[in-house]
């Protein structure tokens, strides 16, 4: 499967400035780990010291937030979008 | 830092994230660029502490603006439309129907936009502008998306307010009016937020209140505790009633009552126990309260309280943390129990609150009843938004007493049987 992963501008250094950058995966764990190989740097920033997902990050596949779905195993079709957001927003 | 006060602005001395506590300057930064925790303001305290007196906060503007020296942004300048001050008032009709003794409110429906969102807004764009920015934008409940379309009406800025299409039709009016453009989302307020956190990336020239320069917006809320504080004559409450949507305005009460004491203004520290008011439908942080949770999972809102029905709040685990350690609780009451808790508060006290007053009135009750807010502590609770921006949540439990003739016949008809009619 190719998704897109949409990337913060927090993270953007980490990838020559692009807001966007299509990979190949299954779930969202594989889809954020063929980003990592692909741009070195994002797995450190994104996941905890204990491989956890940190939680000031919101993932969300194709609009809806992956913790209503399967979580980082939720699987991924062709062509959607995987967007990355900062979770301290709002109220 | 000679002569840095009115020329560098008040006392910042930067951004810290509070995860990791990498540092960052005081700029439109809201995330740790490395962790993603939020940034807060770091102050430097001992300056304030030679500046800040009683009496020059007393000599001060009515406004939030009286504490400028304790907020991120310059007083000269500020993009002001009258924020903050608003009445602390005694309420003993309402402690006695619910069986409390010393019980204040803080009555922020008197805000110029009639919500405490003023506060928040004034100091966000007070900034923005002094950090160049010439567009104001946000993510809205309602509340905010008035006060952020009417400062920036006083300011001359442009504005983008992003609002879930569902919203009270007040609000909608009371936003559209200001001129600035309101986009209506279909979807919820969380969807909006991730909209607008997304957007952000996209629109670095935009201030959005409530994402990029979140960091400094937060801070007003600070001035709910400074208030209470100066008008319960430089003391602090026992206990706070707070409700919680994001769950910033809890953390930065906490705060503000702290701050107080680390610049000399109170004698010592505080120890203010900081309760949270939920609505049911839309309840993650009572949930994972009760669950004893360090996490919160978030919901689906489907609640009235719609300036409230926040599913994914923010700064919730930090809430979660404040109110435990300070020895309060949160609790959720239901629509029905948070129209009820509207009507106690008019019938009572004579002020008209919007839903999320209606949530922290009710929720003050069963916090009473079950003894967790107690008769001999000092209480108060903030009523943070006005009735009138939701009058359809209560418009079906309230009517006319009588429809009648312009006549004295018809009066008397009507009431003869009542007592004290005559």
């Amino acid at each position: 499967m190719t998704v897109t992963v949409r990337i913060p501008s927090q993270l953007r250094g980490l990838c020559d400035g692009a807001g966007e950058v299509a990979v190949e995966g299954a779930t969202v764990a594989e889809v954020l780990k063929a980003l990592d190989a692909a741009h070195p740097g994002f797995a450190d920033r994104l996941f905890d010291e204990t491989g956890s997902l940190r939680r000031s990050i919101n993932l969300f596949l194709d609009d809806e937030d992956v913790r209503f779905l399967d979580g980082v195993d939720t699987a991924v079709a062709d062509r959607q979008t995987l967007s990355i957001v900062p979770a301290v927003a709002g109220g | 830092m000679v002569g840095g006060r009115h020329s560098r602005g008040p006392f910042v001395e930067g951004l810290r994230c509070r995860e990791c506590g990498r540092h960052y300057p005081a700029e439109a930064l809201h995330v740790c660029e490395y962790c993603f925790g939020p940034l807060e303001v770091a102050y430097d305290y001992p300056g304030i502490a030679e500046s800040v007196t009683r009496e020059a906060i007393a000599a001060g503007p009515p406004t939030i603006w009286r504490y400028a020296d304790l907020l991120p942004a310059r007083a000269a300048g500020a993009v002001d439309l009258g924020a903050g001050m608003t009445p602390l008032v005694r309420a003993d009709r309402l402690a006695a129907e619910l069986g409390l003794g010393e019980l204040w409110l803080k009555n922020d429906t008197l805000n110029p936009t009639g919500s405490f969102k003023d506060r928040v807004t004034s100091v966000a764009l007070t900034k923005a502008r002094e950090l160049g920015f010439k567009v104001a934008a946000c993510a809205s409940t309602g509340n905010l998306a008035n006060s952020v379309a009417a400062h920036a009406a006083r300011a001359g800025m442009r504005s983008y307010v992003f609002i879930p299409e569902d919203l009270e039709p007040a609000k909608v009016a009371a936003t559209a009016i200001y001129g600035g453009n309101l986009v209506a989302i279909q979807g919820t307020y969380d969807d909006v937020n991730r909209l607008c956190a997304e957007l952000t990336s996209e629109e670095p020239s935009w201030a959005f209140v409530n994402v990029n320069v979140r960091t400094y917006y937060a801070e007003g809320s600070k001035t709910l505790a400074f208030e209470v504080a100066e008008q319960l004559g430089w003391r602090a409450p026992d206990h706070v009633v707070v409700p919680i949507a994001s769950g910033s305005q809890l953390c930065k009460i906490h705060k503000g009552f702290q701050e107080l004491a680390t610049v000399g203004l109170l004698d010592s520290p505080p120890e203010v126990r900081v309760s949270g008011a939920q609505a049911e439908g839309c309840s993650p942080v009572a949930t994972a309260f009760a669950a004893g949770a360090e996490h919160i999972r978030p919901v689906r809102p489907s609640t009235i309280a719609k300036s409230l029905a926040i599913g994914n709040p923010a700064d919730g685990g930090y809430a979660l943390d404040v109110v435990r350690s300070t020895g309060g609780a949160i609790g959720s009451v239901t629509d029905d129990e948070l129209v009820e808790g509207i009507r106690l508060l008019a019938r009572t006290e004579g002020i008209f609150a919007e839903t999320a007053g209606g949530v922290t009135v009710a929720t003050l009750a069963k916090l009473a009843a079950s003894g967790v807010v107690r008769s001999d502590e000092r209480v108060v609770a903030y009523i943070t938004g006005n009735g009138l921006k939701t009058v359809d949540a209560v418009a079906a439990h309230v009517r006319p007493t009588a429809t009648i003739a312009p006549t004295l016949a018809a009066f008397m008809a009507a009431f003869d049987t009542e007592e004290g009619a005559g």
